[in-house]
């Protein structure tokens, strides 16, 4: 065998494998991704009921109520629109009222999002950027409040 | 005084950093050996240097100086001594302080130990490892100083971020910068080759050890990071895909590839370009994931803070150092010499094939953790990329890579023989369809892939020995020879196959724990059972103790196997005042390799608590393996070849630049 056709080889099984990479990540990202709203998002969009996604803002003082078999129930607001949401399981040790949350699952037909996951933020002063990004869009951020974005067990 | 005299050793340290960036660079350019000489005196004291701004730190830390603001932000008098000096890299100016302690080391290391290197190739190796000291230390001193003094010294302290307080993070750390950054001897060595346009054989001989080290530093570090996250986060993951995580994983991948490569060219003289490309990737890969955790584009527990100058700073490192380290690879590499001829089936074509899969894996990576950033600067889209994505990518390119391996240390190098290898696997084969039989016929066959998964860790496990046991002549010849020939197997062979066996041991953790592993989440109240894959929980009731820092509210519950007390678990809750924070700290059981784990939420109105249980059949094998792995590579760094053998660069012209 030449060196022209052993580098042959070697190229062909490269770009076999890059282009069976290539697929696979296509593919994954086709479907696997998840986006995230904001409620107002949430309202604005119309997203079709069952799309997986995540959720952020606020947890609305006033609104958890826990159920039986760990059933609970709270709003996620960001100051415009409010999102009831229907969880069920153990919420993060900084899950309270008036804290910055954001939650994985999918509307439901009703308008309830049912989450699967619940992530807090894990540290007092830090909070979830996406959430702050909500929050600015709706005008609801005062700068300097919390000051640093970043922190959530994931 | 103190914070003052730790700042000011690392303004000289930058100082002897900026005279070890250029004199030796010029020494080996007018083969003066005086200036060459220079670069290991200035190593070694730009160590001495920090190692003093870090002790000065430290010693901040201990003696509680809040006048320090780092200290002030993120430490507490009340802290145990242990998590006041580890609360040191517990935040974003410490953690770099640590950084370049770590570069400054390797540099001193190089100048200490690289006695046996070429005069002008040690010049510019220590001149490229100061030009990255350099830039970090400018970094520290304009961006993050650590010694800031506050106006008026704070009575007490904010606290560490109690998650943070932890013994798993005053190791993983340290390690996995000693990883992260042992790739910079890699790189320099890479460019300093660049730079002279020279490379051979006995080149890959003096950075392999270097890559080596770092590689198991990285292998030890990134486990006992899992392991910190599976245990101190409260969700029994050991993997959770998070852009940091992959951030580690991203340099070990090159960098194993790294290290298979520099084998090839070590003993055949090949992939010399490929090699150099590997060295120059695997650094920056360490460098974007520094980027990636330090600039707070990212959301996780590893951000510490952000202020955007420091994104833009460390970005413009990143480009400074990969962009010039690409460019000096197109320019330069060309002009290198190629290396040997080998046939597609042959020992170095295997080792071919692992880098191929290995670095499209790391490329998946890459892609999944990037892409959500490139997608939110471009549309402004959030998404999140998460396990199910890399499930689909890294899994499908590393089953092929795990097939492979067995038969890369038993075929011969320039010309292979595939059927001779496969025969000689028959064992592993058969053991392997055995154990996939088996675990159909016993397993509860809730997953039809993990007979596979078990039977493929079986085939590379016993793949790994195969090679051991064809060289010292297992069951061929008369005992005593055989142990003679045991002790004459060069030791890197036994880290070859110790390693192998490592990553087998990984896998089948993984795949029983992801095959099998059952969760409960229930609310108990005192004196009621839970039960789990054969085990009763009864919930005896919550006590309340105090911590020198916090209080803790912890529920006891006995453990009982068939009726019979085994032990006893203690979750429980802790808050810190000082941060007005409660962490979960989960309790462990371990039985064998396997654990319980119980994690406990919270306490109701009706007196029950929350409580998640798991049980983790063979989990500690997944970090287990990390450690063979860890204990292969040690063993093979201390072969006598990369101990004694002081290579001479080929007599001949062979690594001369065609020019």
């Amino acid at each position: 065998m030449t060196r022209k056709q052993r580098r042959l080889i070697l190229i062909g099984a490269s770009l076999g494998v890059l282009a069976v990479a290539a697929a696979l990540v296509l593919s994954a990202l086709r479907d696997s991704i998840v986006f995230f709203n904001s409620p107002t998002d949430l309202a604005e969009k119309r997203i079709a009921p069952g799309t997986r996604m995540r959720i952020g803002g606020l947890v609305k003082p006033g609104s958890i109520e826990r159920g039986d078999n760990l059933q609970v129930r709270f709003a996620v607001t960001d100051g415009k629109v409010d999102v009831a949401v229907h969880y069920q399981g153990i919420v993060p040790d900084l899950f309270r009222e008036g804290q910055g949350v954001v939650a994985e699952g999918k509307l439901e037909p009703g308008g309830v999002f049912a989450a699967d996951t619940v992530l807090a933020k894990h540290d007092e002063r830090y909070m979830p950027r996406e959430v702050v990004d909500a929050l600015k869009k709706s005008g609801r951020w005062q700068e300097g409040e919390g000051n640093n974005p970043g922190s959530n067990p994931r | 005084m103190i914070p003052e005299l730790g700042h000011y050793a690392l303004v000289l340290a930058l100082a002897l950093g900026l005279i070890q960036s250029v004199a030796p660079v010029i020494g080996a350019r007018r083969y003066d050996a005086v200036l060459m000489r220079l670069a290991s005196s200035t190593a070694l004291m730009q160590f001495a240097f920090v190692a003093f701004s870090f002790l000065a730190l430290i010693i901040c830390y201990v003696t509680s100086d809040f006048s320090v603001a780092t200290v002030y932000e993120n430490s507490h008098s009340m802290m145990p001594l242990v998590y006041r000096i580890t609360s040191v890299w517990g935040n974003h100016e410490g953690s770099m302080l640590l950084w370049v302690l770590i570069l400054s080391l390797f540099g001193a290391l190089v100048a200490g130990f690289g006695g046996n290197l070429p005069t002008t190739l040690k010049a510019y190796v220590l001149s490229v490892q100061s030009w990255i000291a350099c830039a970090f230390y400018l970094f520290i001193l304009i961006t993050s100083n650590p010694f800031l003094r506050l106006p008026q010294a704070p009575f007490e302290g904010r606290d560490l971020n109690p998650i943070l307080q932890d013994i798993g993070l005053a190791i993983h750390p340290p390690l996995l910068y000693l990883g992260y950054v042992g790739f910079s001897i890699a790189f320099s060595f890479a460019i300093a080759a660049l730079i002279e346009g020279r490379i051979d054989a006995a080149w890959a001989r003096w950075v392999r050890p270097w890559t080596l080290a770092a590689w198991i530093f990285l292998t030890v570090g990134i486990a006992m990071g899992s392991y910190w996250a599976y245990y101190e986060l409260g969700w029994g993951g050991f993997w959770f895909w998070d852009p940091v995580e992959n951030a580690s994983l991203m340099p070990w991948l090159a960098g194993t590839a790294l290290l298979h490569s520099a084998v090839v060219m070590e003993k055949r003289n090949a992939l010399k370009i490929w090699t150099l490309l590997l060295a120059i990737l695997a650094f920056s890969l360490s460098l974007i994931g520094t980027f990636l955790v330090r600039s707070g584009v990212l959301t996780s527990v590893h951000t510490f803070a952000n202020d955007p100058a420091r994104g833009v700073f460390i970005l413009a490192i990143l480009v400074i150092f990969i962009g010039g380290g690409l460019t000096l690879f197109a320019w330069r590499a060309p002009m290198l010499k190629q290396g040997g001829l080998f046939a597609p089936i042959s020992r170095e074509a295997a080792l071919v094939l692992n880098n191929l899969f290995l670095t499209t894996a790391c490329l998946t990576v890459f892609v999944g953790t990037l892409y959500p950033l490139a997608l939110e600067a471009l549309t402004g889209d959030k998404i999140s990329v998460g396990p199910p994505f890399f499930n689909l990518t890294f899994a499908p390119l590393f089953i092929p890579l795990l097939l492979v391996m067995p038969f890369g240390p038993l075929m011969a190098w320039k010309r292979g023989d595939i059927f001779g290898a496969a025969q000689r696997l028959m064992a592993a084969f058969g053991i392997a369809f055995v154990v996939i039989v088996l675990t159909f016929a016993v397993g509860d066959r809730s997953s039809i892939l993990a007979p596979f998964g078990i039977g493929l860790a079986a085939f590379v496990m016993i793949g790994a020995m195969v090679d051991i046991a064809e060289r010292i002549g297992l069951f061929r010849v008369p005992f005593s020879v055989v142990r003679q020939r045991a002790a004459g197997l060069p030791r890197s062979a036994w880290g070859t196959a110790l390693a192998h066996t490592g990553i087998a041991v990984t896998l089948l953790g993984i795949v029983c724990v992801s095959a099998w592993a059952s969760e409960r989440i229930v609310a108990l109240k005192p004196s009621e059972t839970v039960s789990i894959s054969g085990y009763e929980l009864s919930f005896d009731g919550v006590v309340q103790r105090s911590g020198a820092n916090y209080r803790e509210l912890a529920a006891r519950f006995t453990v009982r196997e068939g009726g019979v007390p085994v032990g006893v678990m203690e979750p429980s809750k802790r808050s810190f005042a000082s941060r007005s924070t409660t962490t979960t700290e989960a309790a462990l059981m371990t039985r064998g390799v396997s654990q319980l784990y119980l994690s406990l939420g919270d306490t109701n109105s009706d007196g029950s608590v929350s409580v998640r249980l798991y049980h983790k059949p063979m989990v500690l094998l997944i970090w287990l393996g990390a450690v063979v792995m860890g204990l292969g590579g040690t063993l093979s760094l201390s072969d006598r070849r990369l101990r004694v053998g002081a290579p001479k660069p080929a007599a001949k012209s062979a690594m001369q630049a065609a020019e």
